[in-house]
């Protein structure tokens, strides 16, 4: 684990995978920053050549954080561990650049639209508003990109297993491929909604569309979308930070024992999106209520083996007491204060989200300001404040040259952490308040006086993530162009106090748990999609009403 | 927590409360939906999106009274309203809203009494509120259904018993 084997072209092609991630980042923060202000109070400022609308903006901030942002680092990022895992370089270098340009074209194809207020539809575009035929054609590119992305790691994995026929698995390795391997398989809801019903609706091919199955395809893909952007930081955490802060990781069966776990349950639980859905029965969305409260296991898991690593890192470097250590941690090292300050947004952000599934609790807050509060601790700071976290050591290994500034890196993370907690807390309050999501609130008619209070903060919190995400962008820009101080090593993979073979062997297989999964998927969803695919109705004709 | 067995000891400690953690919740939460009788909508039937005008109860929108202080609302959503938009009904009363879309998809929200429902299109959304104080309360539709979302709103007015 300690030779690089990362040979050049393959940094180039992770190195081309963050640059497409940053440049959908700045999009993300500049959109974010207009709409904060705009509920702080400040006219929109839309215009016919730029962002022509509030909503436009919405769109494009969706798409270009949770959609491009994230898959487009996880696909440079995890390939990379995979390779350090295995201590091989992966196979076939040509099928990586294909992916590559497959994910490029995909994207462009749907940008056009979008940029061009043609897909004003949300990262979520539910029919029967009716996109630009590139938009869903585009974006189905990303995902079969995706499954080359998995292709090529299962490949890999078969190469290594071929030398190594009685060796557990490295645990870097094992957990990207089981995060690949849960995603391809639940992006099958997101594939048959593209390719079956939005694809030939939008070329004209079929006049009609049936939105509840449509919105309900989605949301099969559409929660474990939220575990492939979690997954890779949880690799972070697991394999990198326990050795960042001098420490060792807890136990490695405990943590494949978790991955496995959210190989079979991050999929069944979709309806959880749709508990305010007409048309689906409640009982299976109680059922899948249970499921989602049986995904925190895994959580609980994490967070009891990533604190316990954290632990044995602070006491290494004298920290003392119950919860002193904590404060012995290398915070001046900005990858690790990023990622410690996205943990702890996230004790706050999980527990957000079982409230959010908790079926009747989901009465209260579902589609209002508390859902965005939740998903900007969530996968707006756990997954990408680690993402930053990451970045602060990966860009420079790639550059070949040292972190431009390592002070500036700190002010970043901290900021972020700052103007999230202001951000996200205003949200949350908002919500309960009664304040939809979505919305171009300060022209809403329905305007409520105990929001005004509030929507200032919105604001005040959106210009501070702004400030601090063009610090971060700005300081990785320096790093590869005018830094000249050589790159410091990669840290490490963590040793396991509890090593891989202290757990039993079935914790180092992945095909039947996949059979599982798919079992779960079938079970949760399969009455719910025979009726609706049974009584589906392609009638509804699609709206471009933006 | 160097060897082996103290690690094995701790992953136990750790597991079996992180098990009964999410089933207290969950028992919490079967409590409340069921002791409470909180329903979240189900099934309620489907409509045909592009004759719901033409289609009983949606061709006659309005508020109907079916019981003493209870009363129906039949109402549809379009871009950007509601039909009806103002409801008034007396304190007290338990009223069914019986809603669908004939466009794209809205949402009917009404903050305080727990209305929070889809309309999709092809389907009919059923859901019950009670309405115990009186005054003022503002109806939003919730799902982005275009560049005027924001304008789509109504009230339910809670007035004295005659």
């Amino acid at each position: 684990m300690t030779t690089d084997t990362a040979s050049l072209p393959e940094k180039r092609l992770t190195g081309a995978h963050l640059l497409v991630a940053h440049v959908a980042l700045l999009g993300g923060v500049v959109t974010g920053l207009l709409q904060g202000l705009e509920h702080a109070g400040f006219e929109y400022p839309a215009s016919q050549y730029f962002i022509q609308s509030y909503y436009h903006s919405v769109s494009l901030h969706g798409v270009l954080n949770v959609l491009v942002w994230t898959t487009f680092f996880i696909c440079g990022f995890l390939p990379f561990i995979t390779a350090r895992g295995y201590a091989i370089p992966l196979v076939s270098l040509g099928l990586g650049w294909v992916t590559f340009w497959v994910m490029l074209a995909g994207l462009i194809l749907a940008a056009i639209p979008l940029a061009g207020n043609a897909a004003t539809v949300m990262f979520t575009f539910y029919p029967p508003l009716k996109a630009h035929w590139a938009f869903y054609i585009g974006l189905t590119l990303v995902v079969v990109g995706t499954w080359l992305v998995t292709l090529r790691l299962a490949l890999t994995h078969r190469v290594w297993r071929a030398q190594h026929p009685d060796v557990r698995t490295p645990l870097p390795a094992f957990m990207s491929l089981v995060t690949m391997a849960m995603w391809t398989l639940a992006s099958i809801g997101l594939a048959a909604e593209m390719l079956f019903m939005l694809i030939p609706w939008s070329l004209g091919l079929v006049s009609g569309t049936d939105p509840l199955l449509a919105r309900t395809l989605f949301w099969l893909t559409g929660h474990p979308i939220v575990y492939f952007w979690l997954l890779p930081a949880y690799v972070s955490w697991y394999m990198l930070i326990p050795k960042q802060v001098g420490g060792r990781l807890f136990s490695d069966p405990m943590a494949r024992a978790s991955f496995l776990l959210f190989l079979i349950l991050s999929a069944p639980l979709g309806l959880h999106h749709q508990v305010t859905d007409p048309g689906i029965h409640e009982g299976w969305k109680l059922f899948q209520a249970f499921l989602t409260f049986a995904v925190f296991f895994p959580s609980l898991l994490t967070f009891f083996n990533v604190v316990a690593s954290l632990e044995s890192g602070g006491r290494a470097r004298g920290g003392k007491g119950w919860i002193a250590w904590f404060g012995k941690l290398p915070w001046g090292d900005p990858s690790v204060a990023a990622q410690l300050l996205a943990m702890l947004m996230f004790c706050a952000g999980g527990i957000g989200g079982l409230i959010n599934a908790s079926y009747s609790v989901n009465l209260v807050v579902h589609n209002t300001a508390y859902i965005v509060g939740h998903f900007h601790t969530t996968v707006g700071t756990a997954v990408t404040l680690t993402f930053m976290g990451i970045c602060y050591w990966l860009v420079p290994h790639l550059a070949g040259r040292a972190l431009w500034s390592r002070s500036m890196a700190l002010a970043q993370c901290w900021l972020w952490f700052v103007g999230m907690l202001i951000f996200s807390s205003a949200l949350h309050e908002l919500g309960l308040r009664g304040m939809p999501r979505r919305t171009m609130i300060s022209h809403a008619v329905y305007f409520q006086p105990e929001w005004k209070t509030l929507l200032p903060w919105v604001g005040i919190g959106g210009t501070l993530l702004f400030v601090s995400g063009v610090l971060y962008l700005l300081n990785l820009l320096l790093t590869v162009t005018v830094s000249r101080q050589p790159a410091p090593a990669v840290p490490e993979f963590a040793q396991a106090m509890a090593p891989a073979e202290s757990g039993p062997a079935f914790l180092d297989r992945l095909r039947p748990w996949m059979v599982v999964a798919a079992v779960m998927i079938i079970i949760a969803y399969g009455p719910t999609l025979a009726r609706l695919i049974g009584g589906a109705s392609f009638t509804s004709p699609g709206f471009r009403v933006w | 927590m160097k060897n082996g067995a103290t690690v094995y000891l701790y992953e136990l400690a750790w597991i079996l409360p992180s098990i009964a953690i999410p089933v207290g919740m969950l028992a919490a939460l079967l409590v409340t939906a069921f002791g409470a009788g909180i329903h979240v909508p189900s099934i309620a039937g489907r409509v045909d999106p592009t004759k719901v005008l033409e289609t009983a109860p949606f061709d006659k929108p309005g508020v109907v009274q079916t019981g003493p202080l209870r009363y129906e609302v039949r109402m549809v959503g379009q871009i950007w309203s509601f039909t009806p938009n103002e409801i008034h009904v007396p304190v007290g009363s338990t009223v069914t809203f019986v809603a669908t879309s004939r466009d794209v998809i809205h949402g009917l929200f009404i903050p305080g009494v727990n209305v929070n429902v889809m309309l999709i299109p092809g389907q009919i959304s059923r859901v019950s509120a009670h309405f115990d104080r009186l005054g003022e309360y503002f109806i939003a539709c919730h799902e982005y259904c275009g560049i005027a979302h924001h304008t789509m709103g109504g009230k339910v007015i809670v007035e004295p018993r005659s």
